[in-house]
Parts: structure tokens; sequence; C-alpha cells
């Protein structure tokens, strides 16, 4: 008996009950959307934060606290405060392959103007940030050296915070209160646009990392510094110079762990790029639940096909099928239903995660759709089919005939 | 003396009902030869409808042996059964067993289906069996749209198309009205005359057992009469165990 035969007699007993096989693959059909559009969503989020990253450019070194042991004990990366505001002078200055560096703390806070307020991050930079991280002001000045110095209360802002805050108004020279401390805005920074993913990079506010750590924070030390090295082929030997510089100022003895570590721009693209790898897996195992649930929707209007069909069953003994032919033709209805609701769920995956960007509540994010993803979702759905399909085909091919055509 | 095409040695079939054991059949003898019309009768409970299912090689007897064209098919696997039931046996039911809302066509090709014959040669043959029985004109029409009469001739030719050794038939006109049964019964009788088919019909109606050349009948599980051509005859060698 050939395949092809087979499937003729699944698809004309599936097309006796085409309400129900709708109904049936319906479950499979929400499944491999659902999975399809979520990994898009997860794909989308993750190519976002590269682009990111590239876009930052490729000879930004960052500085940050390392693990360190104390009594025996091993804290985690960044367990520790261990830079301080003199490691990144020291570091511009004696490292020769170091063009800029803009040290780093941020603290989220409450900003308010006038009847406004508004929930965001203080980034404390540098002077030197809109050099170093590519990002320069669209209105108004960034602040200098004397603002540094001074731990003065002046702040530019991300150019979300500015429409939220002031709308059409002209920012420059008003004053906000940042925890209700007041700082006056010198400066808006241009807009990077869209990014994928969650993470809104115009949502934020600098300000000198001086005035961060003593007036918001009052602490004495940074969270990392970031480094431009003179140019991306000289991005190895900065990070060289920079670890030797750094063991002699906090005085590691040859063969011990360092208190800090140094990180490029390719290390934290793909850090960030595998938290989001873990956002697409878990998006993709939720929706994968409901693929499963479609399975077993399959299976039990397989079980409730093969009691309707006993007589049919029978008959079909009667003249010559053997146990394969009966197994084989309701494992291939299974899986005639699960594949052709994979088919239908991927093109209406594709569908959903192209048209999500129009839905008001998920504007801003990306989708990327991977033919992984498609693969995965049919091969899912199609075993899904064999899995949830083969115990009641079994049930059918082993059904006695005499029985089976006595059947009512 | 004409070939025997089936002979039954001390045929016994015992079903186990919870603790219960029922003999269903006490030891069948007997020998069926190439050609014949042979009908079972009996009182339900006699035995008849077992004794159809082991000749059908739908089940298999508890002891005794059964040759079906010289070969011991007694003891074969189910694989092996249905390969005889799809080459050797034709089954006609009292109930017609067609695939609803399936059409004629389809349904007398469903045991070719199960035979390696591609779909080509499996509509021409089944087209032609049709033919036989009188139902040209009716290959595409859906079982549900057919009369009883009809459904039973489209089992008929459901029986006929892979040229089995045997047809048997359960009751055949149980559920037709006399017209149509005793058309159903020529059709039998003329395809036993005319193309030598071997034809086993189990009934309690003496009227349609009359169309049989010999008639043999069932108590409790054991042969007690044979009939040839209307003549009493109680041969020993007929003699059930």
């Amino acid at each position: 008996m050939k395949i092809f035969r087979i499937l003729q007699i699944s698809i004309r007993a599936l097309s006796r009950n085409k309400m129900r096989s709708f109904l049936t693959i319906l479950g499979i059909i929400i499944g491999v959307a659902a999975v399809i559009a979520m990994v898009s969503v997860g794909e989308g989020a993750k190519k976002g934060i590269q682009e990111r990253f590239a876009a930052m450019g490729t000879n930004l070194l960052f500085v940050q606290p390392g693990s360190r042991q104390f009594r025996g004990v091993q804290t985690g990366a960044g367990g520790y405060v261990t830079l301080k505001p003199e490691d990144a002078i020291a570091i511009e200055q004696y490292c020769d392959a170091v063009a800029a560096v803009s040290p780093s703390i941020s603290t989220r806070a409450q900003v308010v103007y006038a009847n406004k307020n508004w929930n965001t991050q203080i980034q404390g930079t540098g002077e030197k940030f809109p050099q170093v991280r590519k990002w320069n002001v669209a209105e108004g000045t960034y602040f200098d050296e004397t603002h540094v110095a001074a731990a003065a209360k002046v702040c530019v802002l991300g150019s979300l915070v500015k429409q939220n805050l002031f709308e059409d108004e002209d920012p420059i020279g008003k004053t906000i209160r940042i925890n209700k401390i007041p700082f006056k805005v010198i400066g808006v920074l241009e807009s990077k646009g869209e990014q994928g993913g969650f993470f809104n990079r115009d949502d934020m506010i600098a300000a000198p990392y001086t005035t961060v750590m003593k007036r918001l924070r009052g602490v004495d030390y940074i969270s990392s510094i970031d480094v431009e090295a003179i140019s991306a082929d000289m991005t190895n030997e900065a990070q060289r110079q920079i670890e030797e510089l750094m063991r002699e100022r906090h005085r590691i003895a040859p063969g011990a762990d360092d208190d800090f570590q140094v990180r490029n721009m390719t290390d934290v693209a793909e850090s960030a790029a595998q938290s989001s790898q873990i956002m697409t897996i878990l998006l993709g195992s939720i929706a994968g639940i409901s693929l499963i649930v479609g399975g077993i929707g399959i299976m039990n209007i397989m079980l409730v096909s093969v009691t309707e069909r006993i007589r049919e069953i029978g008959i079909r003994l009667a003249v010559g099928a053997r146990e394969k032919d009966i197994l084989l033709q309701f494992l291939i209805e299974a899986i005639v239903l699960s594949v052709g609701g994979g088919l239908i769920g991927i093109i209406i995956g594709i569908g959903v995660s192209r048209l999500m960007k129009y839905v008001p509540t998920f504007e801003g994010i990306s989708t990327v759709v991977t033919p992984g993803s498609i693969l995965l979702a049919f091969l899912f759905s199609a075993s899904v089919g064999i899995f949830f399909g083969y115990y009641p085909a079994r049930k059918a091919s082993r059904l006695d005939p005499i029985e089976a055509l006595r059947y009512e | 003396m004409n070939e025997k095409i089936i002979v039954l040695e001390n045929i016994v079939r015992i079903y186990k009902i919870g603790e219960v054991e029922v003999q269903a059949l006490r030891g069948i003898s007997y020998s069926i030869e190439r050609s014949e019309f042979l009908a079972i009768m009996g009182p339900s409970g006699s035995g008849k409808t077992t004794l159809m299912s082991i000749l059908g090689l739908l089940d298999r007897p508890t002891s005794g042996r059964y040759f079906l064209e010289g070969e011991d098919v007694s003891s074969l696997s189910k694989d092996q059964m249905a390969a005889i039931r799809n080459k050797k046996i034709g089954f006609v039911f009292q109930n017609f067993n067609l695939l609803s809302r399936t059409t004629a066509l389809e349904n007398v090709e469903l045991p070719l289906l199960y035979s390696n014959i591609n779909s080509k040669e499996s509509k021409e043959r089944a087209l032609a069996a049709l033919v036989k029985v009188g139902l040209k004109g009716w290959e595409y029409h859906r079982t549900n749209q057919l009369s009883g009469g009809q459904m039973q001739r489209v089992a008929i030719a459901r029986a006929l198309v892979n040229e089995p050794s045997i047809i048997l038939a359960d009751e055949p006109t149980g559920n037709l009205d006399s017209k149509n049964g005793a058309e159903i019964m020529d059709i039998f009788t003329r395809l036993n005359r005319e193309q030598k088919i071997t034809l086993v019909m189990v009934t309690h109606d003496p009227v349609i057992a009359s169309y049989a050349r010999r008639r043999l009948y069932l108590k409790d599980g054991q042969i007690i009469r044979e009939e040839i051509n209307g003549k009493a005859d109680s041969q020993a060698s007929v003699q059930g165990g």
C-alpha cells in the first residue's frame, strides 16, 4: 500500500468532517503562530541590541570592577566597588593608546518639571561622553571639565525625557528637579531613534559623574569607565595598557586575580545578545506550551474518530488491511492535521510578526522571522502529530476484526 | 472427484467469557469442493457465525486444523491471515458493511488498496466487477444514495474484485425485502454457475438456502445433517466428531 494512496484516504476522511478538522488544527495553528511571532520578537530584540552596539563603534572599551577575593570569599564580577575616578584620570593620562575616557555611574530617580514628572535613569558621565560614545547634543551644549570638577548641578536630557517633560517648550536654561535637587538643563542629546528590544536609549538624563556620585548617590566610587581607543586596531593595545596600569595602581601581585575587567565592544555585544537569546527561548517555550495543548486536542479528536470509525476499521481489516496499514492511515491523518495546522500557523505567525509594529502597544518592538524558527515550529508541529497521533492509531490497528464489524 | 478447496479437521472453538467457557464449535470436520454452493443453516447459537469467522480467517480455531487450497491456515499470524483474506476470501455481510459517504467504485476498490495493484488497474477491475453485479452507471454514486439491494450488489462486487477462491456470505438477504433478496440470490447463482465461484452462505431462511446445492445443518456447535439437492443425506463421512 502506497503512502500516496493512504494520504488520499486520510485527506478524504478529514474532509468529511471539515468543521471538526478545522477546530482540531486551530490549536496547532495558534501554537505555531505564537511560537513564530514570539521568537520573532526575541530575535528582533537581539538584532536591535547588536545594531546598537555596532553603532557605538568598535574602538570602545569598558573597565568594570571585577571579581575579588576577600578572606577566601570570591565575589561575583562587579560585586565589589574598586573603581575610583582617579583610575579614569590615570588611564587617560598614562595609556597612549587611549584617546578619551568617561567615568560612568548611574542611578534611577524621579524627575520633576512644573506639573510633570517622570522616572528615568540618571547617567553620570565625564565631559568626553559625546566623543567616547559618539553621541552628540542636538540642542544646547554638553557639560565641560569645570562642571565636572565642581560637581555642578547641570544636566543634558535624552530626547524622550525632553519630550515627556517639556513637549514643545524649549528646555535649555530651565530648571528640573532630580530627587528634589534642582538641576539646570544645558542641552538635549540627539535622538538615537527607536531601537529594537525593550530599551529606549533616549529615556535618560546625563549629568556630571561627580554630581551623581556626591549629590545623588553619596558614594566615592564609579561603576565603570568608558574608554575610547585611538583607533579600532589599537583596542587590543589599549586593553593591554589599561590592564597593566590598573594592576599597578591596585597593587595586584603577579599571578593574583584582577579586581577589574576590561571588556571590548565585541564582548559586551555578545553577552547582551546572549541575554536576549534567553528571552527568545523563554518566549518560544511559553508559546510552545500552546503547541502541546494543540497536540492534546489532536489526540482527543483522533480517539473520538477511531471510536466512531470502528466499523470502517473492521471492514478494512476484513478485506485484508494489515495492522500496519490501519496504524499508518490514522497516524497519517494526525500528521496531516498537525502539518497542515503548522503550515497555516507559519503563514499567520509571519503575518502577525509583520503587523505587530502597527499595534500601538507594541510600537517600537522590531521583529525578525528567522528560517530557523520556521523550521523549528514546523518540525515541532509534525512531531506533535506523530506523538499524539500514535496512541489512537495503535488503538485502531489493534482492534479485533470480528468485534469491529459487529460494533454498532 | 472435484478438488477440495476447504478441509476442516475437528475444528473446536471455545470462547472464554469471564470464568465461563463456551464451546461454540465442538469438533467440525467437513470439506468443501471447488465451485460448490453451500448453505450453512441452524438456529441462533448453533455456531454457524463462528464457523463462518473461522472459514473467513477472521478468527482462529482453539484446536483442529483448517486447510485452504491445501495450505494449513489454522495457526497463522494476524498479518498472514490478513493477506489471505485479501487474496482468497470475499465477504458479503447482512448489513452490507460498506464505507459510508464513499462512492460505489471506491468501496469496490478497497481490497485492491491492500494488495500490490496500481491505481489504474485497480479502477479497471473495480469497474468490471460493478458491471458483473449489474451496477453499470452507478459507479460514482455514494453508498447513502443507493438502495439496500444496490448496496448489497456493491458488497458482492467488492467480494469479487480480487478474484478470491471463495466468497463467504453471512445472511446476505437478511436486511432486504423478498424481491431484492431474490435478485441477490440470482446474482450468486449466476456467479456460481457461470464463473464457477465457490460460495458459502450462512442463513436461517429455508427459501434462501434452497438456492444452494448443498445444505449443512448445525446445532450446538456440531453438524447434525447434510442435504444435497433437497435430499436428506447423513453419510458417515460428513459426521462431525
